[in-house]
C-alpha cells in the first residue's frame, strides 16, 4: 500500500507541481494517475521512488516513510517503466533485463537465467535476448523495459506513460499482455497515462488529477464513466461515456434468440431456405461464424456457399464473459441487425438484438446495478 | 635510402621514443579531461568556465609553451617533462568539451531510468554515461592522438628530440632522406596509432555499429 499524505511539490521558480494530494494506493491493484500535460501526474509518480523530492508531505510505502532509505536502496525495490522504454543502447537485452538483480548483489549467470524467464513471461522469443536494443522494434522494446521492472520481483511497479509511444494496435496488444501478468503477478502498480481509454481499460481505481496538481476525482472507472463529480472530469473522460459505461456491466441477463445458421459449402436451394429475416449466419465445421448471407448476395451464388461470397460479419459478443458494451456493438455492427453470440470456444450460441441490450440496462439500472 | 638503411636501429628508437612522449601526455590528459568534462555536463555554471578556457589554452602556439614551461614548471630547459607537460595541457584543452558533449548527448531517458533502477551517481557513470559516451569520446581521442604525435616534433626545437631530430638535423645536414624518413614515420605512427584506437573502439562499442531507430 502506498499513502500520499498532504503531498506538495513545488518548484525553486513558483511554479506547483502537485498541490496537497492525499490519496490511498492500494496493494496488489493497478492504479491510474490520468490527466492533462501538467496536471502533475508524473511528477507524483516519481515522489513515489525518490527520482522527484517532494517539497512538503509524507507518502508512506507499506507503512514506512519512504525518506527512512537511501534513494537507491528504495528504488531496486520498486519497479520502473519509463516511457520510450530507456533500455541501455549499450546493453544487451538479456542484460538490461538483468540489470537490478546484478545491482543487488546476484551473480552475472543467476541474474541473466531469470532475465530469460522474464523475457518469456513478457511474451518475447529467447534468442532476442542476444540482441541489443536498437534491434528492436518499439513495442518489443516496451515489452523489455516491462521485463527490468519486474527482474527483481518487486512488490511495486510504477509506469511512467509506457505505451504512449508505439502505435494503437500494439499499444492495445500491450495493455492485454500488461492485465494478464497482473492477473498471474498482483504487483501494486501506478500507471501514469494522459489517455483517459487506457485508464478506464488498466486500472482498477483511477485518479484524475487536474492543472495544478490538484486531485479531481478518485473513484473506480465504472464510478468515473457513470458519476463525474464535476464539468472537468465530465469532460476529461470525454464523449460516449454513457455507451462506455456498458462496459462495466455483465451480459449475463440479455436473452439470447435464435440465429439461422448455414455450414459453409452448403447447396444455395438448402442456404436459402435456412435464411431467417432474409440473412442467415455461415459458419465452419466448429460452429465458428464466418460471416453473413442474405437473399441477395445469394442470388449470384452458383452452386454452393463459398467463403468468397460471404457478406461480412460485425463483433462477436463473447456470452460468458461480455459486457452490455460488447452485446450491443455486436447488434449494432452486423449487417443482419443480430448480433452474434459465441460462446468461449467461439462456436454460435445464438444472436442478440439492440432492443433486448437496452432492456437490460433497463432492469440492472432498476436493481440498483447501475450507479445512477 | 641508403643513409635510411644504415639508421634503421637509430630512427626505431627516435619513433619508440616520439611515442612515448605523445602518448604519455594522451593518457594524463584523458584522466584530468574526464572529471573536468563530467563536471561541465553537470554544471552550468561550470561549462560556461571550463569549455572556453579549454579553448584558449589550445591556443597558445606549441613553440611558446614548451618555452615557457621550464619558466612555470622550474624543469631543466632539455627535460622531456616540458613537451610531456604542455601536451597534456593541449590534450585536456582539447578532450573537455569532446567528454562535456559525450556526456551530455546521453539520452535522457536511459539516464533517467538507470536513476530509477537504482544505481549511485558515480556507478552510474561508469556503468551507463560513460560506456555510451564513448564511441564520441573515441572520436575526440583520436584527434588529440594525432595532434599530440605531430605537435612532439616541435618538441626538437628545444632539444627534446623524437622524430622531429630526423627533421632538424636533415635541415642542418641538406639530407633529404633524412628528412623524408622523419615525415614518413610519424605519418605512419600517426595512422597505426589510430587503428589501434578504431580496433579498440570497435571491441568496446559492438552496439554502436548495429543500425538502429536510436
Amino acid at each position: 500500500m502506498i499513502e500520499f499524505q498532504a503531498v506538495t511539490k513545488k518548484y525553486d521558480d513558483g511554479t506547483v507541481a502537485v498541490d496537497n494530494l492525499s490519496l490511498t494506493i492500494d496493494a496488489g491493484r493497478i492504479t491510474v494517475f490520468v490527466g492533462p500535460s501538467g496536471c502533475g501526474k508524473t511528477t507524483s509518480l516519481r515522489m513515489i521512488n525518490r527520482m522527484i523530492d517532494a517539497t512538503s508531505g509524507t507518502i508512506l510505502l507499506d507503512g514506512k516513510d519512504i525518506r527512512a532509505q537511501h534513494p537507491a536502496e528504495l528504488r531496486r525495490g520498486i519497479g520502473y517503466v519509463i516511457q520510450h522504454a530507456g533500455l541501455f543502447p549499450h546493453r544487451t537485452v538479456l542484460d538490461n533485463v538483468a540489470t537490478v538483480p546484478v545491482l543487488t548483489g546476484a551473480s552475472k549467470a543467476v541474474a541473466r537465467k531469470r532475465a530469460a524467464d522474464l523475457l518469456e513471461r513478457v511474451g518475447l522469443p529467447a534468442e532476442l535476448g542476444k540482441r541489443y536494443p536498437a534491434q528492436l522494434s518499439g513495442g518489443q522494446q516496451q515489452r523489455v523495459g516491462v521485463a527490468r521492472a519486474l527482474a527483481a520481483d518487486p512488490p511495486v511497479l510504477l509506469m511512467d506513460e509506457p505505451f504512449s509511444a508505439v502505435d494503437p494496435i500494439v499499444r492495445d496488444g500491450l495493455q492485454d499482455e500488461l492485465l494478464r501478468l497482473q492477473s498471474d503477478l498482483g504487483k501494486t502498480i501506478v500507471f501514469v497515462t494522459h489517455d483517459i481509454d487506457e485508464a478506464i481499460k488498466l486500472g482498477d481505481k483511477v485518479a484524475v488529477l487536474r492543472v495544478g496538481g490538484r486531485l479531481a476525482q478518485y473513484a473506480t472507472p465504472a464510478e468515473l464513466l457513470a458519476k463525474p463529480v464535476d464539468d472537468f472530469v465530465a469532460s476529461f473522460v470525454g464523449r460516449d461515456r454513457g455507451y462506455r459505461a456498458l462496459g462495466f456491466l455483465s451480459a449475463q441477463g440479455v436473452p439470447i434468440g435464435p440465429v439461422a445458421t448455414v455450414a459453409l459449402g452448403a447447396e444455395v436451394g438448402q442456404a436459402r431456405a435456412e435464411l431467417d429475416n432474409g440473412w442467415a449466419v455461415v459458419v465452419d465445421e466448429a460452429g465458428r461464424p464466418l460471416g453473413w448471407v442474405s437473399d441477395q448476395s445469394l442470388s449470384i451464388v452458383e452452386e454452393r456457399v463459398g467463403r468468397s461470397d460471404l457478406v461480412s460479419g460485425g463483433s462477436l459478443f463473447d456470452v460468458e464473459s461480455g459486457s452490455l458494451r460488447t452485446a450491443l456493438d455486436a447488434a449494432l455492427s452486423s449487417p443482419a441487425a443480430l448480433g452474434i453470440a459465441v460462446d468461449a470456444a467461439g462456436a454460435v450460441v445464438g444472436g442478440v438484438v439492440a432492443d433486448t441490450v437496452l432492456k437490460a440496462l433497463a432492469d440492472a439500472r432498476r436493481t440498483g446495478e447501475v450507479p445512477t | 635510402m641508403t643513409w635510411v638503411l644504415d639508421h634503421v636501429d637509430q630512427l626505431l628508437s627516435l619513433s619508440a621514443y616520439h611515442l612515448w612522449l605523445a602518448l604519455l601526455p594522451l593518457v594524463l590528459g584523458l584522466l584530468i579531461a574526464l572529471p573536468l568534462g563530467w563536471v561541465a555536463s553537470r554544471y552550468y555554471w561550470a561549462r560556461v568556465i571550463l569549455v572556453p578556457a579549454a579553448g584558449l589554452l589550445y591556443t597558445i602556439p606549441s613553440l611558446a609553451l614548451f618555452v615557457l614551461m621550464p619558466l612555470i614548471l622550474g624543469t631543466l630547459i632539455l627535460d622531456p617533462l616540458n613537451v610531456q607537460i604542455a601536451l597534456t595541457v593541449y590534450t585536456v584543452a582539447l578532450l573537455v568539451r569532446v567528454v562535456a558533449d559525450a556526456l551530455a548527448a546521453v539520452p535522457a531517458t536511459v539516464a533517467a531510468a538507470a536513476t530509477a533502477m537504482g544505481y549511485r551517481p558515480v556507478g552510474r557513470f561508469f556503468a551507463v554515461d560513460l560506456p555510451l559516451a564513448l564511441p564520441v569520446l573515441l572520436a575526440g581521442v583520436r584527434v588529440a592522438t594525432v595532434s599530440n604525435i605531430s605537435l612532439v616534433s616541435v618538441g626538437s626545437l628545444i632539444g627534446v628530440h623524437g622524430l622531429g631530430q630526423a627533421l632538424t638535423e636533415g635541415f642542418q645536414r641538406d639530407n633529404y632522406a633524412e628528412i623524408i624518413a622523419g615525415i614518413v614515420l610519424i605519418v605512419v605512427l600517426a595512422l597505426a596509432v589510430d587503428a589501434v584506437l578504431v580496433l579498440v573502439g570497435r571491441v568496446l562499442t559492438p552496439w554502436a555499429r548495429i543500425g538502429g531507430r536510436r
